[in-house]
Order: structure tokens, then sequence, then C-alpha cells
């Protein structure tokens, strides 16, 4: 019973960085209809940012408190990786915006690729560490040990969500993407701005990624490729939940911790975890492609 | 963009071209046979004067074109986008070389192994033509992005599956092939892809396949049987993908899970898309161009793996056709098929002038 609920807290934390990831993929297919295939990648360069960052300002010179790093490095972290979403979404997928969806696809798939392979050459291959913001501390409650990177991880997270479905459902903002999401060539006519509304989602995709990013540094290692793995995850997660529903993206997020968490419980080696979330993401479209809060699409003739 | 200009050539070209239009077809149709058993005659004796290195990027560009082709004909001819063709290709990689490495040992025929492997290529071909229907069966309910997300899924499984069986390596990958694999035996089964594809094509299967790109619905009206030609269409590509692979194995001589993962299958899409789509001839060149131009930039060391990335966004923001999309090389047309496109064409050009002839007076023509 103790192993489980401490099972749980891991799927949880695991399942929060899912989540944030997958709401960028879900906010972007929601607005324009592109699976972003470089979100894994994007999601990389910025726990990079956040590496170099969060090392620059914990170094001994400049005595922050570890809470105050840790905030200015998300900011940071968010920020750059907005700004590179965004000149992302500028040079690479508006030129194509009316070209047959397939080339915007591929051009993500390129895009992803490039960031991959230009990190490697760039900064190189060995896997790095944040530094330590916080000095880890286990607590333990009924038998149930946890500690404050993985309460802080969990909560940060659920606030972030918190707040992005705040600004999506409550604010003009929010209302513009829906609007754009519902129909691209209405919504100017009602004085919308449909390509600053475009940026500003894929620049709030990016920096929850970001968010996700710094806290997924804290715990695992970084390295170049760690954007395919987790994007993949991610983006599973945006689809099981129901891809262009924010609130499928958190849900499924979460169903995919689990998956993870509990593969190596109930089948002999964690190595299966692939198989087994790669395969429940083909029944799931199979059966029901539209996710499990999403709704059908009806194809007009 | 401005075609680059051979026009220098013309004055030596003009005459050879109407000489040789000049000689009667029962001439001519013999062209393309000598000219193919003339290459492979080329290829058997390539090893005499050809290094080694040489060698294996021309098998490498061989194995390119069959896998490019073939799953042109999915993204290209069918207008689906399939980017798992690397789990085909893995699957006859691996049956393939099981079949060299233990099965046929195991009979004692291992003398004869060099003329068992194309039955070895075959029997992996059929077994990732079978696996294709695990993409052609959800492709009936889903459509563009989602069938995306399955074929993606599909390699995932294939290469996570091929991790976990412990006995074929797991991880660690499968070695012990002997190199069977020649620049004559690609040749020759290059030839075969690109021919069968061809007349695949423009069978009236083939018009099938272009209307489901056109318009699936519209398509199943005119009694097009869209079920039977998306398996069919999967089922091909899927084989061939698993000859490719075939080869592959018995070239490298160690396969492990990794070598086909989601990478290689955005290489084949790089080399599709860079050769264009629905074109057996772009795809030939789509290939060739790609190998050969990594292989120019091996000096760069990792950043060679940074310039196909970014070849492949410029090409789909400023040339999304591709060298030669949904245009082909004449000798790759049937014969009736070229003559119809040949008439379809001067009628067009008459039309066009008598347009201009009857807007003459007014000067001047925005062509």
């Amino acid at each position: 019973m103790q192993t489980l609920i401490q099972q749980v807290l891991n799927a949880l934390q695991l399942g929060s960085v899912y989540a944030l990831i997958a709401l960028g993929y879900t906010m972007v297919y929601g607005i324009i209809r592109l699976i972003n295939f470089a979100h894994g990648d994007i999601f990389m360069v910025s726990t990079y940012v956040a590496f170099f960052i969060g090392t620059a300002l914990m170094s001994h010179a400049l005595r922050l408190p570890g809470i105050v790093a840790f905030g200015l490095t998300m900011a940071a972290a968010m920020m750059v990786t907005a700004l590179l979403a965004v000149l992302i979404e500028r040079f690479a997928y508006k030129p194509l915006r009316q070209a047959p969806r397939v080339s915007a696809v591929i051009t993500a798939l390129g895009v992803g690729l490039f960031l991959e392979n230009f990190t490697l050459a760039t900064i190189g291959p060995d896997p790095r560490f944040l530094p330590r913001f916080f000095s880890v501390q286990t607590f333990t409650v009924g038998g149930v040990a946890f500690s404050n990177i993985q309460i802080i991880i969990i909560a940060v997270s659920a606030a972030v969500m918190l707040l992005l479905d705040t600004i999506v459902r409550r604010t003009m903002v929010g209302m513009a993407m829906r609007a754009v999401s519902w129909d691209k060539s209405t919504a100017p006519l009602m004085g919308v701005p449909v390509d600053s509304i475009i940026s500003i989602t894929f620049a709030i995709g990016a920096s929850i990624a970001a968010v996700g990013g710094t806290l997924f540094g804290m715990v695992y290692t970084v390295d170049p490729y760690m954007g395919i793995r987790i994007g993949w995850w991610a983006f599973i997660s945006a689809v099981v939940g129901g891809i262009g529903n924010i609130r499928g993206a958190m849900v499924g997020g979460y169903i995919l911790g689990f998956v993870e968490i509990f593969t190596p419980v109930i089948l002999p080696a964690s190595t299966y975890r692939d198989f087994v979330a790669f395969s429940m993401l083909l029944l799931l479209l199979i059966f029901r492609p539209y996710g499990i809060l999403g709704r059908p699409v009806a194809q007009k003739v | 963009m401005k075609r680059p200009s051979f026009s220098f050539l013309t004055p030596v070209l003009t005459p050879v071209r109407v000489a040789y239009a000049s000689l009667p077809f029962s001439v001519r149709r013999w062209t393309m046979p000598i000219l193919l058993v003339l290459f492979f005659v080329v290829a058997l004796l390539s090893p005499s004067f050809i290094n080694l290195y040489w060698q294996q990027v021309l098998i490498y560009v061989g194995i390119n074109i069959i896998l490019t082709a073939s799953l042109n004909l999915v993204n290209g001819y069918m207008g689906e986008f399939s980017v798992g063709h690397a789990g085909f290709m893995a699957v006859g990689a691996y049956v393939a070389s099981i079949l060299t490495v233990w099965v046929f040992p195991r009979w004692g025929l291992e003398a004869y192994i060099a003329y068992l492997f194309p039955i070895a290529l075959l029997v992996g071909g059929l077994a990732a033509g079978l696996t294709g229907l695990v993409i052609a069966f959800p492709s009936f309910r889903t459509r563009g992005d989602y069938l995306a997300i399955v074929t993606l899924a599909w390699n995932m499984i294939v290469k996570s599956v091929l991790e976990n069986i412990d006995a074929i390596g797991g991880p660690r990958g499968f070695m012990g092939m002997q190199k069977l694999t020649s620049v004559a035996w690609v040749y020759v089964w290059v030839v075969f892809t690109i021919y069968l594809l061809r007349n695949l094509v423009y069978s009236n299967f083939g018009r099938g396949t272009l209307s489901i790109r056109e318009d699936e619905i519209a398509s199943s009206l005119v009694s097009v049987d869209t079920r039977k030609v998306k398996i069919t269409v999967f089922v091909v590509a899927a084989f061939f993908a698993g000859i490719a692979g075939g080869l592959f194995a018995h070239i490298i001589q160690f396969i492990n899970p990794r070598s086909f993962s989601i990478l290689k299958s955005t290489d084949v899409l790089v080399m599709v898309y860079l050769g264009g789509i629905s074109s057996l001839g772009g795809s030939i060149l789509g290939a060739t161009v790609y190998t050969v131009l990594l292989e120019l930039l091996r000096p760069l060391q990792v950043w060679r793996w940074v310039v196909g990335p970014l070849l492949l966004v410029l090409l789909m923001i400023f040339r999304p056709r591709g060298i030669m999309g949904m245009q082909e090389w004449p000798f790759l047309i049937p014969r009736e098929e070229r003559a119809e496109r040949v008439a379809a064409l001067m009628e067009r050009i008459r039309g066009r002038r008598e347009a201009f002839a009857a807007t003459a007076p007014v000067g001047g023509s925005s062509d």
C-alpha cells in the first residue's frame, strides 16, 4: 500500500511534466491544425536554457537564495523558449499556412531534428545536471516517503495548468484563441488579429513547456535527444486526451505518467513502457480517434 | 527560381534526337532492355573498377531508391502521410537476417546461401508486407494527421518489440550476416521495384490510387474499391521496404533496433519530398542526391546531420514540389499514356495560339 502511494506520487510527478508539454501540442493543434513535432525539442532547448542560466545564477559569486534563483531561471527559460517558438512559427510555419497540411507537418519534423542535431553539434552529447536550487528534504508521512522537490513539481505544474485554463476561458486573449480555433476565416472579420494570436499561442505553449523543462531538469539529466522520448510521450498524452482539447491534454499527461510508472510493476521490464504506450495510442486511435475528451468531427461532403 | 540552362547542348542533342526518333519503333522498343542489360553488366563488373567505399555508397543509393519509391506510392500517389516506413524495413531486415544466419545453415544449405539470398529477401519482404496490414486497417477509419500518428506509433512499437526480444539480441542488435548484398543485386532489385511500381501506378488500379488522393469519398462514389486499394498500396509499399531492409542488413552486417528508428523514417521522407511526390523519376533522383550529398558532407562530422533537416525545411518553404514533383521522366511513362499526354499538350498549345491570335492586335502576352 505504501509503495503504491509512493508510485502514485512518482506518476503524478512525471505526469505533470507530460501534461505541461502536451498542452503545447494541443494548443498549437487547436489553433492551426498543425502537429508541431518540434515541440518536444523546444522543451529540450528550454531545459538547456535552464541549465545554463541556472548554473550562472547559482554560482557562488552571486549568493542568491535558491527560491529566487529558481524563479529567475524558470522565467528566463520561459522567455527564451517563447521567443524561439515564435521565431520558428514566423520563419518555418507561417510561409506554409496556405500550403497542403502535410508540408507543415514535415517542416515541423525537420525543425525538430534540426534543433536536436544543432544542439548536439554545438553543446555536445554529454548528459548534464541542473544545479540544486533546493536542498532535498525527505518527509515521511504514514510510511510514505516523498521529497520537497516532488511536491514543488506537482504543485507548480498544477498552478500553471490552472492559470492556463483561466487564461483560455476567462480572458480576451483566450477568447480570441478559441475564436481562431473555431473559425479561422471569420475570426479576422470580427477584429481578431489572427497572426498575433497564433504567435501568442506558440509563445504560451513554449513557455509552459519551459516550466516543464525546468521542473524536469531538477530531477532528471539533460541531453540533446531527451526531447524525442519526452516529446513523443507528451504527444501521446495530447492525443489520448483528445488533441486540441486543453483539459484533455492535462488528463492525458497524468494517464501517461501512470502508464510509465506502473508498466514495470505489472510487466517484467521497464523496456516495455514504449510498447504499452504506443499500443494504447494505436488502439485508441482505432476505436476512439478523437480521444477521451475530444468530440468526433463529422466530415462534410 | 531560374532553371539551369542547358541550351548549349541543343546543337549536339537535336540531331541525335531527330535521328533516334526517325528509327522505326520495332528498333526503338529495344533501347530500354538493352540499356538495362548493359547497366547490369556494368554493375556486375563494378567490383573490379570501383573501390569498396563507392560500391557501398552505390548500394546505399539503390536501397534508398527502393525505400523512397515505395514510400512515394503511399505518400505521393495515394496522398496519405505515412511516417513509419522504417518499421517495415526493420521487419524485412530481421526476417531476412534470421533466415540467412540461422534457418538456412540449420537446414544444411550454407553452401548455397548466395543463391538463397533472394529467397530470404522475398520472405522478409512478404513478412513486412503482412505487417503492412496493421497500417492498412486503421486507414479505413482515419486519415491525415491521425493516420500519420498510427504509422508513427507502429514504427515505435516495432522498435520497442525488437528491443524486448532477447533471442534476436534485443537492444544489442543482431549480427552474423554475410556480406551478400552487391551492386549487381541491388541494381536488379531497384529495376524490379521501379518496373513493378510503374506498372502499378499506370494501371487501372493506379488510377484508383490517385483518385483516393484527390477525393476519397468521390472516388468511392465512382466505384473505386477504396479498401482494396488501400490494403494493396500499404502492403506493396511495406513489401518493398522489407526488401530494402533485407538488402540493408546484408551490407551493413549488423542491425539493431535503433537503426530503424523514426530518424530513418524521416530520412526516407526527406528523400521522397526532395525528389518530389508522385514521381518515380523524382524518387530515383531524390534518393541519389540525398545519399551522395550526405556522403560528401562526411568531413563535417556531426554538422552534417544538421544539413538534412535544414534542407527539408527550406525545401518545404521554397520548393514544396521537390525536384520533379508530379512530373515524370518520359521513359517511365507507358507509351500509350505518353502519346495521350503529347496530344493533350498539343491541343493546349493550339488553344493558346488561337486565343493569342484573337487578342493579337492589343499586343503583348502575359505568357
